[in-house]
């Protein structure tokens, strides 16, 4: 059972980064290619901020990260967003307003991922980094099943996050409108929602997850300018299991990718974790095409 | 009182070159209700389109109450005052009919529950369906949604494209039935549709558009006796061979 504890933790990281790229694709109607480089940005900048803070990254009990590391999330939060916001301004908004089509629109997201990737390595270096270098003391949470503590608060987190996220879509006016927006834009435009403030904090939303995602990797293994390029696929088939258009499909499907990368592993395939989750995303798109959650209202 | 709506010499289209309306006017007067007819591919969506924001207007202008509104973005006008249903897809299907209602007005959100209220008052089927998703209603029930989202803005100017496609007979006859009670509460109506009795019976003028013009326009009671009206869109099939 312990690939299944392995499987959740990066299931977290994935859905966290995944659920970015599901909203775009919804409501912006494209593949975000550069979604990657979003989570990629999201971590250096928290790297960014530890060093500018200089207090480490702190630690809370058995953690090895602290309220310093999870303060400057929250400002890199705030910086990514605002990156995704100047990046739409200059480019996707441009697009938009002249009702490029759906390619053209994932060729530039294409180019932003190709630039963010090199614009890091220009400023960070190419050579893995670590917020710090901690030893992880892993704990028997049962038998024979061993975590390390900062895993499980990943999950804790990445829980805590995709349940506000889910109150934020249901309870508030924006999660409304952002709902409305993903269904019938022009319907949404009649309604007197201004929809170029549903994108708005649709990439804010979007950027802060994958923000979180990207240091809680960076934390957990390295930051790597290509950490979020070589999760782009495993989002894309989270995105795809769990059936385009449903947020909560997409979960499940990171939970499906993460299970079948770590039970790749455990039973000696690591070198093939990825293309055995793909066999069986194949698999499950033979049976159904529009994936577990797609489909349904 | 100004004019609720005047459209002067509108020409607008989706793309530039191809103008689908090539100058229309038209106005509608505080209390009316006015219906646009004409053959498919005449304008007449389109028209509302581009008074609310859809599509494009390249040359002309509309007033609203006296106010320009060429090319204000859509959002703005609704918030203005103007409602638009649209002839289909227009509720969302994967929200519940509370939703649907509050969407209408969730830029006036302290007034959502009294505009709910007078919505259920003038649509009462829809009482006890407030937790269904717009999706699972008959025909007939979801285009009382969209009426009723449309109205949870309280609108100065409602305008309907196609109030009766897709319905029965029956219900075509209640939806503009309910017209009337509509105007009655001080809205403002203009109305496309192919299915001219109907509509001219409750309406006060109308207007004919064929090729993106305006060919005729009057009474709603001249236009329902006119000759040329009844071999064109009231199904008087035999007037129609002998033009």
């Amino acid at each position: 059972m312990q690939f299944v504890a392995d499987g959740i933790v990066f299931a977290a990281i994935i859905s966290l980064g995944a659920i970015g790229l599901s909203m775009i694709y919804n409501i912006l109607r494209f593949a975000n290619f550069a979604q990657g480089e979003i989570v990629a940005t999201g971590a250096y900048f928290s790297l960014g901020f530890v060093a500018l803070f200089g207090a480490g990254i702190g630690s809370i009990g058995p953690l090895a990260f602290g309220w310093p590391l999870l303060v400057s999330i929250g400002f890199a939060m705030v910086a990514t967003s605002l990156m995704v916001l100047i990046v739409d301004w200059l480019l996707f908004r441009q697009l938009r307003d002249k009702s490029a089509s759906r390619i053209t629109l994932i060729m530039a997201a294409f180019g932003v991922s190709l630039m963010g990737r090199n614009l890091i390595t220009l400023i960070a270096g190419g050579d893995p980094i670590n917020f710090s270098f901690f030893i992880p003391r892993a704990v028997e949470i049962l038998p024979s099943v061993r975590v390390v503590p900062d895993d499980i608060a990943i999950v804790v987190l990445a829980g805590l996050s995709v349940l506000a996220l889910h109150l934020y879509l249901t309870r508030t006016t924006m999660g409304r409108w952002m709902r409305a927006t993903a269904e019938n834009p022009t319907l949404a435009r009649v309604n007197g929602i201004d929809t170029r403030a549903v994108i708005r904090w649709t990439w804010i939303v979007g950027a802060s997850l994958a923000t979180l995602a990207g240091a809680l990797q960076g934390h957990i293994v390295e930051l790597r300018p290509e950490m979020g390029f070589s999760l782009l696929l495993p989002m894309f088939a989270a995105l795809i299991i769990g059936g385009v258009g449903n947020i909560y499909g997409t979960l499940l499907g990171a939970l499906f990718i993460g299970l079948s990368q770590s039970f790749a592993v455990a039973i000696g395939l690591s070198a093939y974790r990825e293309a055995v989750s793909f066999m069986l995303m194949l698999a499950i798109l033979l049976v159904r095409p529009q994936g577990l959650l797609g489909g349904r209202d | 009182m100004p004019a609720v709506l005047d459209i002067q010499s509108i020409v607008a289209g989706y793309t530039p070159s191809l103008p689908i309306l090539r100058g229309v006017s038209l106005t509608v007067q505080d209390g009316e209700i006015v219906t646009v007819l004409g053959p498919n591919g005449a304008g007449k969506s389109t028209l509302i389109k581009a008074v609310i924001g859809l599509v494009p207007i390249a040359e002309g202008r509309a007033l609203f109450l006296d106010r320009d509104i060429t090319g204000s973005p859509t959002h703005q006008l609704v918030r203005e005052g103007i409602a638009y249903v649209p002839q289909t897809e227009n509720v969302f299907a994967r929200l519940s009919v509370d939703e649907n209602l509050a969407l209408g007005a969730d830029f006036d959100r302290q007034e959502i529950a009294a505009r709910r209220e007078r919505v259920l008052a003038l649509f009462p089927d829809l009482a006890g369906l407030g937790r269904r998703r717009a999706g699972r209603l008959s025909g007939g029930q979801r285009q009382m949604v969209a009426f009723g989202r449309a109205l949870m803005s309280a609108p100065k100017l409602l305008m309907l494209d196609e109030p009766s496609a897709g319905l029965s007979p029956k219900l075509t006859q209640a939806v503009f039935g309910q017209l009337r009670r509509i105007r009655d509460a001080g809205i403002t109506i203009l109305i496309v549709e192919q299915n001219a009795r109907a509509a001219l019976q409750v309406s006060d003028r109308g207007y004919v558009l064929a090729e993106g013009r305006e060919h005729m326009q009057g009474d709603a009671a001249d236009l329902l006796d006119s000759p040329e009206i009844g071999a064109l869109y009231l199904g008087d099939r035999s007037r129609l061979a002998q033009q």
